[in-house]
């Protein structure tokens, strides 16, 4: 089991390892000049060379790019990221203002995805092919299709005609105010749930039914088990673990699905200052940013792979 | 035989089509609805009652009424045609980057599928380190690094699809190098790439016409994000995402310039998942069981093996016990 855990690790660190190679080549070996984006193109004639070279090594930029890969995984290492070139904010403040409001976004998401999603996917699987089955399924392909942006964008105008709602501006933490808090992100956290939970709704009635037909199924039934107990009790934890894996997969879409969400909200989260610091090629926020995102997908990606070997010792032994 | 479960007796391409819609209803309705939106994209020009780009100051911000049926936009566009326009874009886009991604992704992963050993180890690790990004954000982050502009958005779009073809088709690639068949080519001294081209590719079309299919539909949607985002093509091109990015930009957003873009994106997303699902049910019933879970990526890591065990997890929506 160490050893297993160990050589996983080991390749979630690599991967890692090979995100942040790659955001850096695409960010600073691609053509444009930062310079050219921060002070914008008459700024830039209006300077001289000496003032420009005298930025880009205020910034860090004019060192060799390897020295400055080095010097950004040190950076990494030791939690200072850097400062954004328009704002005087640093990385890491942002990270700890913007972070909570995204993470909580994820994480409610995924509850809504599991309360929707795995009833669904039960009651289709007890019953396949009944009315209500078809139901759900019809609606799990409709909650596939409709991009979360745009149910987001409806949402918010049926507040705002209803209810005049307004974007919220400033940022309410949960420890500020739970209530206010909450008004931020459910919203954004039901959109992206939704979709999810039509993935594991499919996910789970497949699996649900693949295991209902196996024999120690028959065996629970014949030995007098209530149906109830045979299915939840029974069936249920062998279908789970696939589940489990879409689930982390589908972090990945509720990570980046929830960027255009926070947009469609107005949400202050995270996601939204990527993509301004994407627009203003705000080069340093980008690449932390980016890493971040994927470190935090790789990471579910390991604990999925370690509550599997968890909940399945045939992967353990293996 | 390289297209399995198609009858033996030979039909004509109608009566396949005929046949394959008494199969699958939903998905011949989602081919016709795909065929007709694809056909308003190409004629876009004959279709569309007025031009996309032209402003009519005198009718800003209509309701949809009988002269501008879906409304129009802040500056007077006619939003029913820059609907159709839009159309042309954003398939285009979608079609060109699933394209190109899983074309790419395919050959590399027979590549790395037949020829194994240290090829495919290193390439394994690079699409394990492309599919940690999440799709949309690694989309955005190449479209912008490129610069904002048509092709930019293709080849972000295209890159971001890579990885699932390339794993799918190595497992392809993989379980039909053990074929007593490639073996005998190998015996008769035929080189790699001979194998490659002319055993191993053949055994693939199937398992890529599925992928490509499958990724129709996400490809549109990350368009419409970026667009949305204003990191996609941009203005004044009329792309789906562009219009959902405008109709916001207004003090009032006017439900009409929201509902309809995001209604025909909704549509051709939904018309082109039921094609896919009933052409992966056609040609491909030996992959299902597992096959989603590749497709979407699940399963990526190694210790996922054992749950695709045999027939675990269809989660087509066509299986019916």
């Amino acid at each position: 089991m160490h050893k297993y855990l160990a050589r996983r690790a080991l390749f979630a660190l690599g991967t890692i390892f090979g995100v942040s190679l790659i955001i850096f080549v695409v960010l600073r070996i691609l053509p444009g000049d930062p310079l050219v984006a921060i002070l914008g193109v008459e700024g830039h004639a209006k300077m001289t060379p000496a003032d420009r070279a005298h930025i880009m090594h205020d910034l860090g930029l004019s060192d060799p790019l390897p020295v400055q890969y080095v010097r950004w995984l040190g950076d990494i290492a030791t939690g200072r990221l850097g400062k954004s070139f328009f704002r005087g904010d640093t990385v890491a403040q942002l990270i700890l203002h913007r972070g909570p409001i995204s993470a909580e976004i994820a994480l409610l998401a995924l509850f809504v995805s599991w309360l929707v999603g795995l009833p669904v996917g039960i009651v289709s699987a007890v019953k396949p092919n009944s009315m209500s089955d078809n139901v759900a399924r019809s609606l799990a392909i409709l909650f596939i299709a409709i991009p979360g942006f745009w149910l987001g964008m409806l949402i918010v105008l049926a507040l705002l005609f209803w209810f005049g709602y307004k974007a919220p501006i400033i940022i309410v933490h949960f420890w500020e105010s739970p209530w206010q808090n909450l008004q931020i992100v459910i919203g954004p956290a039901i959109v992206l749930g939704l979709a999810q939970g039509a993935y594991i709704a499919r996910m789970s009635r497949s699996c649900l039914l693949e295991v209902i037909r196996e024999d120690y199924v028959r065996t629970a039934r014949a030995k007098g088990a209530q149906e109830r107990s045979v299915v939840l009790g029974h069936a249920l934890p062998n279908a789970l673990l696939p589940v489990i894996t879409i689930s982390g997969v589908l972090l990945g879409f509720v990570l980046g699905g929830s960027v255009a969400v926070e947009q469609a909200f107005g949400v202050p989260g995270l996601g939204r200052s990527l993509v301004t610091a994407l627009i203003e090629r705000d080069i340093i926020v980008v690449q932390n940013l980016v890493l971040l995102y994927a470190m935090i997908f790789v990471l579910v990606n390991f604990v999925v792979d370690l509550s599997y070997a968890w909940l399945d010792p045939r992967i353990r032994y293996a | 035989m390289p297209e399995p479960a198609i009858a033996s007796v030979h039909r004509s391409i109608l009566g396949e089509l005929v046949a394959f819609a008494r199969r699958n209803t939903l998905s011949a309705v989602g081919g016709i609805v795909g065929f007709l939106i694809i056909l308003m994209a190409l004629t876009a020009p004959w279709v569309a009652p007025q031009d996309p780009l032209k402003t009519h100051f005198r009718h800003m911000n209509k309701e949809p009424d009988a002269q501008f049926w879906f409304g129009t936009d802040q500056v007077g566009r006619d939003t029913l045609s820059r609907v159709i326009y839009g159309a042309r874009t954003s398939l285009f886009v979608a079609f060109s980057a699933v394209l190109l991604g899983t074309t790419v992704g395919s050959l590399w992963g027979v590549a790395c599928g037949y020829l194994g050993g240290r090829f495919d180890l290193a390439s394994q690790r690079v699409m394990e380190i492309l599919q940690a990004f999440p799709d949309l954000i690694l989309a955005m982050a190449i479209s912008v690094a490129i610069g904002t502009g048509l092709p930019a958005v293709i080849i972000a779009i295209a890159i971001t699809r890579i990885p699932f073809g390339g794993r799918v088709i190595r497992s392809v690639a993989i379980s039909v190098r053990e074929m007593s068949y490639v073996e005998a080519g190998r015996a008769s001294g035929a080189s790699a790439f001979r194998i490659m081209r002319l055993h191993v590719l053949p055994q693939c079309v199937a398992p890529y016409l599925v992928l490509a299919t499958t990724h129709l539909g996400v490809a549109i949607v990350i368009e419409a994000a970026l667009g949305f985002l204003g990191v996609g093509v941009p203005p004044p091109t009329p792309t789906w995402g562009n219009m959902l990015a405008d109709s916001i930009t207004g003090l009032v957003p006017r439900w009409w310039l929201v509902l309809f873009p995001g209604l025909a994106i909704t549509i051709t997303v939904l018309a082109f998942n039921l094609l896919g699902d009933g052409i992966r049910d056609t040609l491909d019933p030996r992959l299902s069981p597992g096959f989603l879970r590749l497709v979407t990526g699940a399963g990526r890591s190694a210790p996922a093996a054992p749950a695709a065990a045999p027939g675990l997890a269809t989660a087509r929506p066509g299986a019916s016990s």
